[in-house]
């Protein structure tokens, strides 16, 4: 089962390896990780999604509450989060295949940011199911490079986590 | 005035009450010891920097306050790693400092740089890289006040060579702010209540204390609780002492090399009391079959444990001793001494003498029974340490041993450390022959000091503990585990000018161990104990 947790945390040096390295060596693993500063530039952000058992999850939780830099957190509820991730993708493209290509962008909702002779590359800012079925549809015309931002996340309506 | 950074450490530790620190020096953190040099700290100079924060662990643990200890950059402070981990595992408060390399060239690989607060993550409470030299008032106290509150361990500040030699603004700082640092340490008054009623239903209810008893300085509130409920006790290695081992209901250590009656106690509970006990794997194996028969309730300080390592029924999360006395207070007697009396363990059998050795057992009770009776006994990592703590019989005596780490090597600098915290205590430390040898320098720091603690070396020629486990369990294949070249370990001592005497016999045990109590300097006692002797 996938989790999301957002994670409020002092905007230190070395706060994000003290994270990351409480993950691994309890080898817990991280299906994706995101950090950005907030409004308040003290304070950074950090969404993780875990995939794991319920007890796990609860095991990262209690464990990241313990640093010191953490300053609050939270588990998002899968049905009230809005969840975005942005990926780049980078397509092979010729004369031939480029319209059809430009299609499946549009049909996703995606955009097209470079173009050259020889490739294609498109931005898609969506939920992360959302991103692995355009990296399907574009399979057949073979992806150069990818690259994915990590899940961001904020509860739904008036549900807050904030310092 | 400006005075340096180095000068403004001194200060905060004078601030913080600090009259002993241990370390070794190296250029990275000298001007932290030349400031150092002008008070009246008083600094025990061990012989390798691992020693020094088990000095400062036998310290912090008499005097449950954080201790310090200090290292150069690079090897000095990778030297102390086996220190640190040794103290977080079991929750001891320490201020660990150590010199680095000047801001400028951290990073490019320089001589004697090591990146100890990236190395020592999983092994602290807390780190500091200081950057600016303005902020060190702010980060000792902020050190001390998080080594020292909530689940106490170690805090690591990296303060490199040219940020010592700064010149700053002093004031200490009367308060800490740390927004994300809230210990809770009172009981939820909902849980406590779930508690009182669960204990009203027990049949055969049993406290099982660990080490977080002693951290919350929880022994007398827990032997009050204790006698007013008739609730019996066990103790886990980390625990033992806690409650007085002659207390009509303590039922002795549990675990793989606890005592039957106490393992028997918590098999067939039907509430349990976990208090500052983790349930550790040497403690409890298998943590699953005691929930599915007892009612499990888990007081600790550390919200984390709850439920880490077995399903607790009613979590508490609060100190220990807040929630004893809550507790005390609301309690009702249970009758319950026809299960748990026949549980107490039979006083250990009159052994046969051996020929030409020692039974192990044998050294504990003779020493037990002649030390005074707040003597504190460290004891090291192996069978000694098993041996140690089953005849561990001291009215009010203290028990000190690494017990989640099992680091070899623990027992003289935490006794050193013990005996400079409480220099009225007799302090002893047991060892084996092997953990010795990985210690032998401090021999030379108790000399310098003239610190009077006694030693006991369980001398079977052998890692013994190691052997046992290849006789269990790798079909007698001994491999690795004959200490052959070992010296002379009386003439040793005598070379450092410690009093010392070898003892091969149990008839002339008793003397030896009386001249060793009575002797005024350190003193080392070898005893000869029999090679093939196990621990289970």
């Amino acid at each position: 089962m996938k989790y999301t947790i957002s994670i409020l945390v002092e905007n230190h040096a070395g706060v994000l390896s003290r994270i990351s390295g409480l993950f691994s060596r309890r080898g817990f693993n991280i299906d994706s990780l995101a950090v950005g500063v907030t409004d308040d530039p003290h304070i950074s952000r950090i969404t993780i999604v875990v995939n794991g058992s319920e007890y796990m999850v609860e095991q990262v939780e209690k464990q990241l509450n313990k640093l010191i830099d953490v300053i609050r957190l939270r588990r998002l509820k899968q049905n009230e989060t809005v969840s975005r991730e942005l990926m780049l993708v980078k397509v092979a493209c010729t004369v031939q295949t480029r319209s059809q290509i430009i299609d499946i962008v549009r049909v996703m909702d995606a955009k097209v940011c470079d173009l050259s002779k020889t490739t294609l590359t498109a931005e898609l800012c969506a939920e992360a199911d959302q991103l692995k079925l355009f990296c399907d549809l574009l399979e057949p015309y073979h992806i150069l490079e990818v690259v994915r931002t990590g899940t961001v996340a904020l509860a739904k309506g008036d549900d807050i986590v904030n310092a | 005035m400006k005075i340096t950074a180095a000068q403004a450490m001194v200060r905060c530790l004078e601030a913080e009450g600090i009259s002993v620190v241990f370390g070794l020096p190296g250029a990275a953190i000298c001007p932290f010891y030349d400031a150092l040099s002008h008070s009246q700290i008083r600094h025990i100079l061990v012989r390798q920097e691992q020693n020094a924060a088990h000095a400062a662990s036998g310290y912090a643990r008499i005097t449950n306050k954080p201790a310090v200890c200090i290292a150069t950059s690079g090897p000095g402070a990778l030297n102390l790693i086996t220190g640190i981990a040794t103290a977080y595992m079991d929750s001891v408060p320490l201020v660990v400092i150590t010199g680095q390399v000047v801001r400028e060239l951290l990073g490019r690989d320089v001589f004697q740089e090591a990146d100890i607060t990236g190395s020592c993550e999983p092994f602290v409470k807390h780190s500091y890289l200081v950057k600016d030299a303005a902020s060190i008032p702010r980060i000792m106290k902020e050190a001390f006040h998080i080594a020292s509150t909530g689940r106490k361990g170690p805090v690591l500040i990296d303060i490199p060579f040219d940020v010592q030699k700064e010149m700053i603004p002093f004031s200490y700082p009367d308060s800490v702010q740390i927004r994300s640092y809230k210990p809770n340490t009172v009981g939820h008054p909902g849980q406590l209540k779930r508690v009182v009623t669960a204990l009203k239903h027990a049949k055969r209810p049993l406290i099982c204390a660990g080490g977080g008893v002693f951290l919350a300085d929880a022994q007398d509130s827990l032997a009050a609780f204790s006698e007013q409920t008739n609730i019996p006790i066990v103790t886990t290695m980390m625990g033992l002492s806690a409650v007085s081992p002659n207390n009509p209901r303590n039922l002795g250590m549990i675990g793989m090399h606890g005592c039957t009656g106490a393992n028997r106690a918590m098999n067939s509970a039907d509430v349990i009391l976990l208090i500052g006990a983790r349930v550790g794997d040497r403690a409890i194996m298998s943590p699953m079959g005691l929930a599915k028969n007892a009612l499990i309730i888990h007081i600790d300080i550390d919200p984390a444990e709850i439920g880490k390592n077995i399903e607790t029924d009613i979590p508490l999360v609060g100190d220990a001793n807040n929630i004893l006395l809550e507790l005390c207070e609301k309690a009702d007697t249970i009758a319950c001494e026809p299960w748990y009396e026949p549980l107490k363990s039979s006083k250990a059998a009159d052994y046969e003498p051996y020929a030409g050795c020692i039974r192990p057992q044998h050294v504990i009770e003779t020493l037990c029974s002649q030390c005074e009776s707040d003597a504190v006994l460290c004891a090291d990592v192996g069978q000694n340490q098993i041996w140690a703590a089953r005849n561990f019989n001291i009215e009010h005596g203290r028990f000190l041993t690494s017990g989640g780490m099992g680091t070899m090597g623990y027992s003289i600098p935490a006794a050193y450390g013990a005996k400079l915290a409480a220099p009225d205590r007799q302090v002893i430390a047991v060892c084996g022959d092997g953990s010795f040898q990985m210690q032998m320098m401090e021999l030379a720091t108790l000399c310098a000091n003239n610190i009077p603690v006694k030693i006991i070396v369980m001398n079977n020629g052998r890692l013994g503990m190691v052997r046992e486990l290849q006789d269990n369990q790798y079909g007698g294949n001994k491999t690795a585990v004959f200490l052959d070249g070992n010296p002379d370990f009386v003439a040793l001592a005598k070379s450092y000018g410690i009093e010392s005497a070898r003892v091969t016999s149990d008839d002339a045990l008793t003397e030896a161990i009386t001249t060793m109590l009575s002797s005024k300097g350190p003193y080392l006692l070898e005893c000869a104990v029999s090679p093939a002797e196990p621990t289970l």
